[in-house]
């Protein structure tokens, strides 16, 4: 190869594309021929010239924030994606919402609950479980007469094992109740009447729920709540709320 | 289709860095600051918007910087007549009429400004090519892709274009003396 020729390839050896083996070739002929030498040292300068006379322009800072902020990633991109977030967020808080409204109605349901089984215990453990001792209808309900805002019917218990123990007067969160008292098999029941207000019939969603083992029944009828309680058998309250069910009609 | 949060992030962690490299290059092309940020501003804007195609493990750098040439050559500026990328028209640039020797030690000694303005005077598809291949080294492959030609394109343009700015810096340099 003359020197013309090497020449052409010495760009591309500064440049480290040379193939390794035509790279070694040339720079057998540099050691040899000093006008190709001051050649390739002269190019090379050149080359190292150009790479820093090259970097001339710096962009102004200004430019970097313009750009960045074109780029960035923003919520506002995309109006689907708002109104993504947006459904979402309102689903969020309406799902807290319904579960804390469920979960108060809970709670108070609960402590309706634990209020009326309480009161059922202490009448159980009480020497004078009734302000009122009478199998007989008819001197319960007229007892009840004008201690109550509202009246109820008492039921009748006709062939049944259900016989009237009595009743007295109560409180149910602080509205007046009505507490019978019937006996089943040696069994109290507690029923309790109070008024079914728009505040309380929501709170009964716990229906037949069971607390220190008793049964719980609850229902409302005629704007009346009812609610039975007592650690016999569930036929016989299902019997009892079949009776003052039939009674109130 | 716009990009998720993830992937727009992606591209920013990816692209920022080639900024300034970006700017200088852009600077070099339409030889104006005001021409320079529109270019790499709109570059960036149509990567982003581009950046689904962008193929992973692909040269990124490369890809930037052809959307930045095809944004330029689209341009205002890039569609003057005078800017040509075509390697046959750029011919009838002479060969240095006398030997090299002399004038080799003078181009070692070429300053700064020499080489600036040779720069400038340099047609644009002879300046890009000496840019990304000396200031940013790029390898002959990113420089084929990044200008969509055959690596021997880049090697015989790359020559043309070293002769042509050796050339440039002769006569600069003979001048004066």
């Amino acid at each position: 190869m003359s020197c013309h020729d090497w020449r052409e390839k010495i760009d591309t050896y500064l440049d480290d594309e040379l193939p390794r083996e035509q790279a070694r070739e040339l720079e057998a002929h540099l050691l040899a021929c000093p006008a190709c030498s001051s050649e390739t040292l002269a190019r090379s300068t050149l080359k190292r010239s150009i790479h820093l006379a090259g970097k001339s322009f710096s962009p102004d800072l200004d430019l970097r924030k313009r750009i960045v902020a074109d780029i960035q990633p923003k919520a506002s991109r995309s109006r689907w994606a708002w109104i993504a977030v947006a459904t979402a967020a309102s689903m969020a808080v309406l799902a807290v919402a319904l579960g804390a409204l469920l979960w108060m109605r809970q709670v108070q349901s609960q402590q309706l609950v634990s209020e009326i089984t309480d009161l059922h215990v202490t009448m159980l453990a009480s020497a004078n479980r009734v302000d009122v001792l009478s199998s007989d209808k008819h001197t319960v309900k007229p007892w009840f007469a004008g201690k109550l805002p509202f009246t109820f019917n008492l039921p009748d218990l006709e062939g049944s094992p259900l016989e009237l123990i009595g009743g007295k007067l109560t409180y149910v969160e602080q509205n007046p109740a009505a507490e019978l008292l019937f006996g089943v098999r040696k069994h109290v029941i507690s029923v309790f009447i109070f008024k079914d207000t728009a505040e309380v019939r929501p709170r009964f969603t716990v229906t037949n729920a069971e607390r220190l083992s008793f049964n719980i029944e609850s229902w409302s009828d005629a704007g009346l709540q009812y609610v039975a309680v007592s650690d016999a058998g569930r036929a016989d309250l299902d019997d009892l709320r079949a009776r003052l069910v039939a009674a109130a009609h | 289709m716009a990009l998720n949060r993830n992937k727009a992030g992606e591209f920013e962690q990816m692209a920022m860095p080639l900024f300034a490299p970006l700017y200088n290059l852009a600077h070099w092309l339409t030889q104006d600051r005001g021409e320079a940020e529109d270019l790499v501003q709109e570059t960036y804007a149509k990567a982003l918007k581009g950046f689904n195609s962008f193929q992973p493990g692909t040269n990124f750098r490369a890809w930037m910087y052809r959307i930045l040439r095809n944004t330029f050559l689209t341009s205002r500026t890039g569609l003057k007549p005078a800017v040509s990328l075509d390697d046959e028209d750029q011919t009838q640039l002479a060969d240095p009429a006398t030997s090299e020797t002399p004038e080799s030690i003078l181009l070692a000694r070429a300053d700064r400004d020499a080489i600036h303005r040779a720069l400038q005077q340099l047609p644009v598809a002879y300046r890009e090519v000496i840019l990304l291949c000396d200031v940013e080294e790029m390898s002959y492959r990113e420089i084929a892709e990044a200008l969509m030609i055959p690596i021997g394109t880049v090697m015989s343009r790359l020559a043309r274009a070293r002769k042509a700015m050796r050339q440039l810096l002769q006569r600069a340099a003979g001048a004066n003396v």
